[in-house]
């Protein structure tokens, strides 16, 4: 039904003249991905800004009962150009939008009307979806940048996961970031080569980041292990979980964060879903062959990880599909749906029993995936010690620092007795 | 060496020393007034002086405790694992603690899996709670354990929150409830916010252990703890300490010395770090200025000291507070009172008039009229001539001072009310939601709890150089808002500014959601008693950027509108009771439960000297005048009359049972589901009427307490299906729901689409039935028989694929019948709408707020106003399908823009209009609510929200509802004759 009398669109020449503005939710994934834009030609720009004042911006130009990442989000957007980083005649504004159940997929929507309420409607509003519900002539996904894409994230998920691991144990601060970092920039430059994206190639980049996270000088000794899971946003962004990871291992515990190459597994897998429980056949093709081909990818990064047994890594995505199974079906596919629950599973199995669940204050697929599934999760763990926290613009850190505590305190607890 | 463990709460600071033996050696507990630093220092030189020791191990713990171990670099110990630990070495063999404090409620699971419950971001249930109900009860908490004593009814007070419990308090307050009774009630609020909000499924019973001050101060309280938990919980000695206690047994091996902690506790005072906001005003001379301005926009209004000619009387019966107000035939003023109702206006009002008479003897009262909650009853009670809806008396008092006010501006005790003016109209009201009051009464409580009075409390933050940037939120984030401040060291002065402007941001950007002051209008007129103070009144014109009228009269603005209007109405005399009459005024109050349908009102019977009486808290006409009722037309009510032909239980012999809870989509569904079941030759029972003894009684086992109402409710059906022990439990999750092609996409909600899994897993009764909680897809019709047989198939229930196809056609059809039977009621009544003259309202929510536990019965209140009420999916139909401005993609929410449309398109002589009923918490709502209102403002149509909760504020509901009917120029119903 869409139609462009309603908003703006990202015309073709724009790929010239604006600058695409995107809320970073992942830095490491997201600065790759940067470089995918920027070979396809557009102009694009990572915001990074923080603090009360885009809460503040966010909470004057959205309604104020909106979920959280919105808020944000949507006040980092208009926060670029009301600051006069960004001139608004050359700047278009980006976002993601899943098409779901949930009311994410309004996020485009919500920001246009901020957009409007700041007197700033002209300016482009880009939505990224896989779905078709919105189209820009001037921006388009071509197979090559999806791919690409993806791999930018394969790699995101992979160093993260590596990292987590090392960090907490450094004998000297700053070895992993600064492989971090290295790591970025050669990948930067590999992919705006179209190098580094065969699985070949990929195999022996992964290699060579596994050896050189192994090579880092630590000291192994016993701390909790605690897992994070929630809604996409507050679980990446550190703007968006006030630096969660971080403050965890500040407190002595070590973190896995589950990669976001679940959830694109999980978001293409859905028409599947939809297919296998209602008969609903749109999109199965495409929603197979993808689903295959990003199980590829993880397959390559799982047998790398093979030979490298000092780190803990995912299980595949089918395997935790099944595991979710035990508990939620696989026909919840809002937000983060079942995955967020089989999440938690795979945390505990894999001994990161404590686990941080967060969500933004009264996000609806979380009182269902979330907090609707702690209590299953208990009955089925008796190692589970899982802390639900609830971000949101007047939530304050005592409060989920507290919690956080609480939380740790019991998983040194169980650490002394075993 | 002994141990020392501090415990520093929310509002108090405890301390024990213990000795070699874990034995207490010394042990002290005080309010720490937020001056957390400076009183942790003078207790650390106290212990000193009076143990005579200089060295100890230390930790610290407790909620506000946090940074000030940080800064000191003294352990911190976690409260609730501290609690533990005392009560593993105290009290072992204890399965549950119960914990309450200043702003905290816990619950402890010892047994059979630790768990740890703590309130989040909601204050409701702690001594913070009740305190502000003491407060506005006008007693203390002492004095309410006491009248609880002697209760003889409990009130459903709304437990979630202490702002959704005033709302429920308060109208029991004006009608005159007997005051034990409301302090049992609010006591028993406490008891189910921790049950209900905290347990979230686990049951509490074996060895209960009672904690912390409220529990240890309020033996009524551990008894209605007792009476609901069914057992005998234990509070035991130091119940208070446990917290300090558990903190002193984890010490480490480090040694301080409390003099060097002392003295950089006292450093740390100084040091402040947190975020600022810009002065209120820069030097007394400012001041000044500012004051001398506001002084001369009221100077026209004069006062009088002796009454001449005829005289108006104008009352205000707000939520907390009486305001009254005596006028002459310009508009001058003879005399005022502006009070606490003290929980009864009736004696507020009879002292007042009998002063009244006394003062002024020759006085000629020619008029009176009466506003705000207490209306009805200040009406009756005094035989006042008219009433008046609160927004249409604050505007004509608002023209006195602002002829071309355009804008008008309230804050109150417990409300703010915005109403935009055009064109002489009021074209646009905002009510605050009872979840983001943050006004008047919030700085009272915060005030009080600092021991200042609001006024002197207000005027602290005048000069404050710093003031807290405590941003836009409700009031309970607020209280951990301003903790944190206070953790960071922020001065009282410095809080008092903060919570002045967040007062007026609440109101700017959460009640009237503005994103610019040019937004609001040019003539603003701010009023009502918050705006006495000159710091919310200063905050208000810096956050603005623009000055404003404030009248030197603002408290008593709604009582000054209200004697003007009498004014307009008199015919001479009034009717106000005179000396004589008054004399003999007696006020009786009795409470009954009305049985005229099933929501079973509480009814308070106000007699007035014998000769008449007065009923309030019934939600319709149907307890006040049984005979004379005139026909309703309420779709709502046809809705559920429909669906009865489906509820009739029928058991077959033979057959197999299926039970279907009625919440939820079910709602809209059981014509289909019931018509297939019964196609397949199951015998179906439904649920029964949601009552609050079914939502009690699956309120154990609901997981998130901040989930919408409508689910919450499920639980209870889910139980009452359980107790007739049917062969199956029948709930099918459904992402999709049925396709009417008037959006983008179809979906449910994701709580309406999976709450069936979130009950099998944490209802543990299910795992012992058949619980068909699968995925089904009734959009897909051609699919759906077979998907449908192979379910079935798997719980034993085999079918034939012909069978399934006649089963399946027969309840698409009879759903189709069941939404053309409301589409053709609707019709009907919008045939006799235009045939009796009535105004319409389309009250457009989803299926499940049709009952009347969930909408209150406001659906027979709007009947009462003499409208008649038709439903959003029975008008959808008649709108083509356009592109909305948000993606629309849930198909009970498409229907809300459809009807909204149909609503912005009707003739002005049709007298449609559109009111909105929202669940609390429902967060696809927060996008819906925009767009119907968008819908309906761009065709100059006004929006209505009824937001709908646990809680049954219709109070709130009514003035919303007149004021719309009066703002639309609709006869508001016979109240305004």
């Amino acid at each position: 039904m869409a139609t462009n009398e309603l908003y703006p669109e990202f015309t073709p020449e724009m790929k010239k003249t604006h600058t695409i503005l995107i809320p970073n939710a992942l830095p490491v994934h997201f600065s790759l991905m940067g470089s995918v834009f920027r070979d396809a030609g557009y102009k694009v720009a990572f915001l990074d800004y923080s603090g009360q004042k885009v809460i503040d911006t966010g909470l004057k130009y959205v309604h104020n009962d909106a979920c959280y990442p919105a808020i944000v989000v949507i006040g980092q957007l208009i926060y670029a150009i009301e600051s006069g980083d960004y001139d608004p005649k050359t700047t278009a504004l980006m976002l993601y939008q899943t098409g779901g159940g949930c009311r994410a997929s309004n996020y485009v929507h919500m920001l246009r009307k901020a957009l409007k309420k700041a007197g700033l409607e002209y300016v482009p509003v880009v939505s990224v979806n896989f779905g078709g519900i919105e189209k820009n002539s001037g921006f388009d996904i071509s197979p090559l940048m999806f791919l690409k894409g993806l791999i930018t994230w394969l790699y995101g998920d992979y160093i993260m996961l590596l990292r987590n691991q090392v960090v907490p144990y450094e004998n000297s601060k700053g070895d992993a970031a600064a492989i971090m970092e290295k790591w970025r920039v050669k990948l930067t430059d590999q992919i705006r080569e179209n190098k580094g994206l065969t699985m070949r190639k990929i195999k022996q980049n992964f290699r060579a980041i596994a050896d050189d996270f192994a090579a880092v000088p630590v000291t192994r000794t016993v701390k909790p292990k605690v897992g994070i899971v929630g809604e996409l946003y507050v679980k990446y962004a550190d703007f968006g979980n006030d630096h969660l990871p971080d403050f965890l291992v500040e407190q002595g515990a070590e973190v896995m964060v589950p990669g976001i190459l679940g959830f694109a597994m999980y978001s293409l897998n859905i028409v599947r879903e939809n297919h296998r429980l209602y008969g609903d056949r749109k999109g199965v093709t495409f929603s197979r062959v993808s689903v295959w081909y990003v199980e590829r990818l993880e397959k390559v990064m799982l047998g790398v990880l093979k030979d490298y047994p000092q780190f803990e890594k995912p299980i595949p995505f089918p395997k935790l599909k099944a595991l979710g199974e035990e508990t939620i079906s696989s026909g919840v596919c809002m937000g983060e749906g079942w995955l967020l629950t089989a999440e938690m599973s795979e945390l505990i199995e894999k001994g990161y029993g404590n686990i941080v669940c967060v969500q933004p204050f009264g996000c609806l697929p979380n009182h269902i995936v979330g907090k609707g599934m702690i209590r299953g999760m208990n009955e089925k763990y008796k190692d589970a010690n899982i802390c639900a926290i609830d971000y949101d613009p007047g939530a304050t850190r005592v409060n989920q620092q507290n919690r956080i505590k609480l939380m740790l305190s019991l998983a040194k607890e169980k650490l002394t007795e075993s | 060496m002994k141990r020392l463990g501090l415990d520093i709460g929310s509002t108090t600071i405890k301390c024990v020393v213990l000795g070699e033996q874990n034995e207490i050696l010394f042990s002290s507990y005080e309010r720490h007034m937020s001056r957390i630093a400076e009183m942790t220092a003078v207790y650390l030189r106290r212990i000193t002086e009076q143990t005579g020791e200089q060295n100890m191990h230390v930790t610290i713990s407790g909620s506000a405790g946090m940074g000030l171990a940080e800064a000191l670099e003294i352990p911190f110990a976690q409260e609730v694992y501290s609690t533990r630990a005392a009560v593993t070495k105290l009290n072992p063999g204890t399965d549950v603690v119960i914990e309450l404090g200043g702003e905290d409620a816990k619950i402890l699971f010892l047994t059979g899996g630790f768990e740890a419950r703590m309130n989040g971001s909601c204050a409701g249930g702690t001594g913070a709670f009740i305190d502000q109900m003491a407060t506005l009860i006008g007693v203390s908490p002492d004095e309410m354990n006491r009248l609880a004593g002697n209760a003889d009814k409990i009130y459903t007070i709304a437990s979630r929150c202490g702002v959704f419990a005033k709302s429920d308090i308060q109208p029991l307050l004006n009608q005159g409830a007997g005051f034990p009774n409301i302090a049992a009630s609010i006591l028993k609020a406490v008891v189910n916010q921790t049950v209900g909000g905290l347990a979230q499924g686990r049951e509490i019973a074996g060895n209960v252990l009672y904690l912390g001050g409220p529990l240890t101060y309020l033996d009524k309280l551990r008894d209605s703890f007792d009476e609901t938990l069914k057992l005998k919980g234990v509070c035991p000695e130091h119940a208070l300490y446990y917290v300090a206690y558990g903190a002193a047994m984890q010490c480490d091996s480090r040694v301080f010395s409390l003099t060097e902690l002392a003295e950089r506790a006292e450093a740390y005072t100084a040091s402040g770090s947190y975020m600022t906001t810009q002065p209120l005003f820069a030097s007394q001379a400012d001041y000044d200025a500012f004051c001398a301005r506001h002084k001369a926009n009221s100077s026209h209004v004069r006062y009088i000291d002796q009454p001449h000619g005829d005289m108006y009387l104008g009352i205000d019966a707000g939520s907390t507070t009486i305001k009254a107000a005596v006028t002459d035939a310009d508009g001058n003023i003879l005399d005022t009172i502006y009070q606490s109702n003290k929980g009864n206006p009736v004696p507020v009002i009879r002292d007042y008039l009998l002063h009244l008479y006394k003062t002024y003897p020759g006085i000629q009262i020619a008029g009176s009229a009466v506003t705000g909650y207490g209306e009805d009853i200040i009406r009756e009670a005094f035989g006042i001539d008219c009433g008046i809806v609160e927004t249409i008396a604050h505007y004509t008092a608002a023209q006195k001072f602002k002829p071309d006010v355009d804008f008008i501006i309230d804050i109150g005790g417990q409300d703010i009310k915005c109403f935009r003016i055009h064109n002489h109209a009021i074209d646009n009201i905002f009510l605050n939601e009872a979840c983001s009051s943050g006004c008047g009464s919030f700085l009272q409580t915060f005030a009080e709890a600092m021991h200042y009075s609001i006024a002197d409390f207000a005027k602290l933050g005048l000069f404050a150089d710093q003031p807290v940037d405590l941003g836009s939120r409700c009031t309970v984030f607020m209280n951990s808002s301003v903790k944190q401040a206070q953790k960071d060291g922020a001065s009282v002065e410095n809080i008092s500014a903060g919570l002045s402007m967040s007062v007026v941001k609440n109101a700017l950007y959460k009640v009237i959601r503005c994103a610019n002051a040019s937004e609001l209008g040019k003539n603003i007129v701010v009023q009502g008693g918050t705006f006495l103070n000159d710091a919310v009144l200063r905050a208000f014109e810096l956050e603005l950027n623009q000055e404003v009228i404030r009248p030197e009269i603002s408290g008593i603005m709604g009582a000054y509108g209200a004697a003007l209007y009498a004014q307009k109405r008199s015919t001479g005399q009034s009717t106000v009771l005179n000396a004589e009459q008054l004399r003999d005024f007696t006020h009786t109050v009795k409470t009954i439960t009305c049985k005229g349908c099933n929501n079973n009102c509480s009814l308070t019977v106000n007699s007035f000297g014998g000769t008449h009486t007065f009923i309030a808290g019934n939600r319709c006409d149907r307890p006040l005048k049984l005979k004379t009722q005139p026909a309703a037309y309420n779709l709502y009510e046809e809705k559920r009359q429909l669906l009865m032909k489906y509820r009739k239980n029928e058991i077959k012999a033979g057959q197999p049972t299926v039970g279907i809870p009625l919440a939820l989509n079910i709602y809209e569904l059981l014509p289909f589901w019931h018509t297939l079941l019964t196609a397949l030759g199951f015998n179906v029972i439904v649920s029964p009427d949601s009552t609050r003894k079914l939502y009690l009684s699956g309120q154990h086992t609901i997981p998130s307490d901040t989930i919408c109402f409508p689910a919450k409710l499920l639980h209870g059906h889910i139980e009452a299906l359980l107790a007739e022990s049917p062969d199956m439990i029948f709930y099918p999750c459904m992402s999709y729901n049925v396709n009417e092609g008037a959006g983008d996409n179809h979906y449910n909600c994701p709580v309406v689409a999976y709450y069936p899994e979130v009950a099998n897993i944490n209802i543990k009764a299910l795992k012992e039935v058949k619980y068909l909680h699968d995925f089904v897809g009734i959009h897909n019709r051609r699919a759906f028989p077979a998907k449908f047989r192979e379910i079935l198939r798997q719980y034993g229930y085999s079918f034939t694929q012909k069978q399934m196809k006649a089963a399946a056609d027969a309840s698409y059809k009879e759903y189709e019948s069941y939404m053309d039977a409301v589409r053709r009621k609707a019709e009907e009544f919008l045939v006799v709408a235009k045939k009796e003259n009535r105004p319409v309202i389309v009250l457009a929510g989803r299926p499940y707020h049709i009952d009347p536990e969930v909408n209150h019965g406001l659906d027979k209140l709007i009947c009462g106003l003499g409208a008649v009420v038709i439903t959003e999916d029975s008008i959808a139909c008649r709108v083509d399908p356009f592109r909305t401005t948000v993606l629309n993609q849930w198909t009970y929410h498409a229907r809300l823009y459809l009807a909204a449309r149909y609503v912005a398109e009707s003739l002005p002589e049709e007298q449609i209009n559109l009111v909105q009923f929202v669940s609390f918490g429902c967060g696809v709502d927060a996008v819906t609510t925009d767009e119907v209102r968008s819908i309906l403002e761009k065709a100059g149509k006004i929006y209505t929200q009824l937001k709908i909760d646990e809680v049954t504020n219709a109070g709130a509901a009514k003035i919303r509802l007149r004021s719309l009917f009066a703002a639309a120029g609709y006869d508001a119903g016979k109240k305004e004759s």
